[in-house]
């Protein structure tokens, strides 16, 4: 593949969209999760192990990607640990100085598991919870003892001298938790700790009136994150993101389109971001092209690459640089529009279609959760 | 009781901890510290400095070999690294042993 002539061609319709190497990515090694939370971030249609990509294919596939530039690589799913080939991918990434990050549940993991990862040169591990009470741990994952095996878990990844952070995704059934989600963090030696609020995609989507939290509790809470990271500088870092439901401008999605970010689904197929599928796109297959040739010439990934693509009130708009029109997924999933203003913008003309769905969604008592299987839609 | 901030002085003896990684990134041509979930680029002088923080050199010490290479008062070096040094213990990139 002759990348310099594409990119040319691509530069005489549009001088702003020539890319960069991308600097990470998100490898989804596989659907399969012992949990079922309402607010998976996986697609509507989950994929069975048969599926997904060899061990001899993931490796190139972090070859390439080393060979593009990417500097960090994220394990996730589904829940990674669940491959049992986990140890051999840390290596290969190791082996290219590549930094690896272990995005896990934790509930299947064992002391021996997490040393031997350790031995293999995984540098990091996120461990997500679901709740800090073990009756609302077990309800989010729908999972009996959840609770009680993830502290332990996080316990075990300190001892074998990994970096702990600990991933609470955040929805009306735990905002109230959030002075003790940072005590604990503190308690179990984390690192960071990443209070982000559900993401409403894909299964979440579906979860939404179950989840969404009123603005008050948010407010509440972002006070609350204010106070202690301010407090906890130098001892624990804290990430915060809020829903986009209750923002005045909409998140800065990814870094921009195709800009930073690489992600490989199970199966091989390579999107700009995890949500991504849910766009009428033709995604190539790692299966079947090289993926310097997916990030720098596909059509998926030159799609929404600089600001060409954009109609008003982006276009125009200063703030372009800075939230790149927002986020493509959503802007679709609420106008039918993939080249929309994302509408969590207060400068969006469908701004008002995301005050109607939270007061919808917070205004009665919340539904009984939509749990997920493989097979099911 | 919660852990505190941990404070810079001209004797603490600053180190990265195994996890996090001053890298040179041959595609960039530029050095890349690696982080739990984060990239940075630090700029030349911040290299320099970075490559010392080895749990040996004190700040002092580190600000002696960059007045030296730099040609320029100790004094003001200083207050620089240990600014510097503030800012990446804040971020949890490095640590401070004692003098």
């Amino acid at each position: 593949m002759d990348r310099s002539a594409s990119v040319e061609t691509i530069e005489r319709v549009s001088p702003a969209v020539r890319a960069g190497p991308p600097l990470g990515m998100l490898a989804e090694l596989t659907h399969r999760c012992p949990l079922q939370c309402p607010y998976c971030s996986n697609p509507i249609q989950l994929l069975k192990a048969a599926d997904e990509l060899d061990t001899g294919t993931w490796l190139s596939a972090f070859s390439q990607a080393a060979d593009l530039g990417v500097l960090q690589v994220h394990l996730s799913g589904g829940e990674p640990t669940l491959r049992q080939d986990l140890e051999e991918l840390v290596s290969g990434l190791a082996s290219r100085g590549v930094y690896t990050n272990l995005i896990t549940a934790g509930v299947t993991l064992t002391p021996d598991r997490i040393k031997r990862l350790a031995d293999c040169g995984l540098d990091h591990v996120q461990l997500s919870l679901q709740a800090l009470d073990p009756e609302t741990s077990d309800k989010i994952g729908n999972y009996k003892q959840s609770l009680g095996k993830k502290l332990s878990v996080a316990g075990w990844v300190r001892e074998a001298g990994l970096p702990l952070t600990i991933n609470a995704p955040t929805h009306r059934h735990n905002i109230g938790q959030t002075p003790a989600l940072i005590e604990l963090a503190l308690e179990l030696g984390a690192d960071r700790l990443e209070i982000a609020h559900v993401q409403y995609y894909g299964w979440a989507a579906r979860n939404r009136a179950a989840l969404l939290p009123d603005y008050e509790s948010v407010l509440e809470e972002a006070a609350i994150v204010g106070e202690a990271r301010e407090r906890l500088k130098g001892v624990l870092n804290i990430d915060y993101v809020t829903p986009d439901y209750y923002a005045q401008f909409p998140k800065p999605c990814m870094g921009g389109w195709a800009k930073d970010v690489i992600t490989i689904k199970p199966e091989g197929k390579v999107l700009p971001c995890h949500a991504a599928e849910s766009l009428p796109l033709p995604f190539d297959n790692v299966k079947e092209k090289p993926l310097s040739a997916i990030w720098y010439d596909s059509e998926a990934f030159n799609r929404f690459r600089g600001y060409q693509w954009m109609k008003e009130p982006c276009r125009s708009c200063p703030r372009k640089e800075i939230d790149f029109g927002g986020c493509r997924c959503q802007a679709f999933a609420l106008t039918g529009d993939a080249e929309a203003t994302d509408p969590a913008c207060s400068l969006s003309p469908d701004h008002h279609l995301m005050a109607e769905v939270a007061g919808a969604a917070t205004a009665a008592e919340p539904p009984p959760f939509i749990y997920r299987r493989i097979g099911q839609v | 009781m919660t852990p505190e901030r941990p404070l810079a002085t001209a004797e603490s003896k600053p180190y990265l901890p195994k996890h996090v990684r001053l890298q040179f990134d041959g595609t960039r041509e530029r050095f890349a510290v690696l982080a739990p979930e984060r990239v940075y680029w630090p700029d030349d002088t911040a290299v320099e400095i970075l490559k010392l923080c080895d749990g040996e050199h004190t700040i002092s010490s580190i600000a002696a070999r960059l007045a030296q290479d730099y040609a320029a008062p100790v004094e003001t070096i200083q207050a620089d690294v240990l600014e510097f040094i503030q800012s990446w213990t804040d971020l949890r990139l490095l640590r401070l042993s004692k003098g």
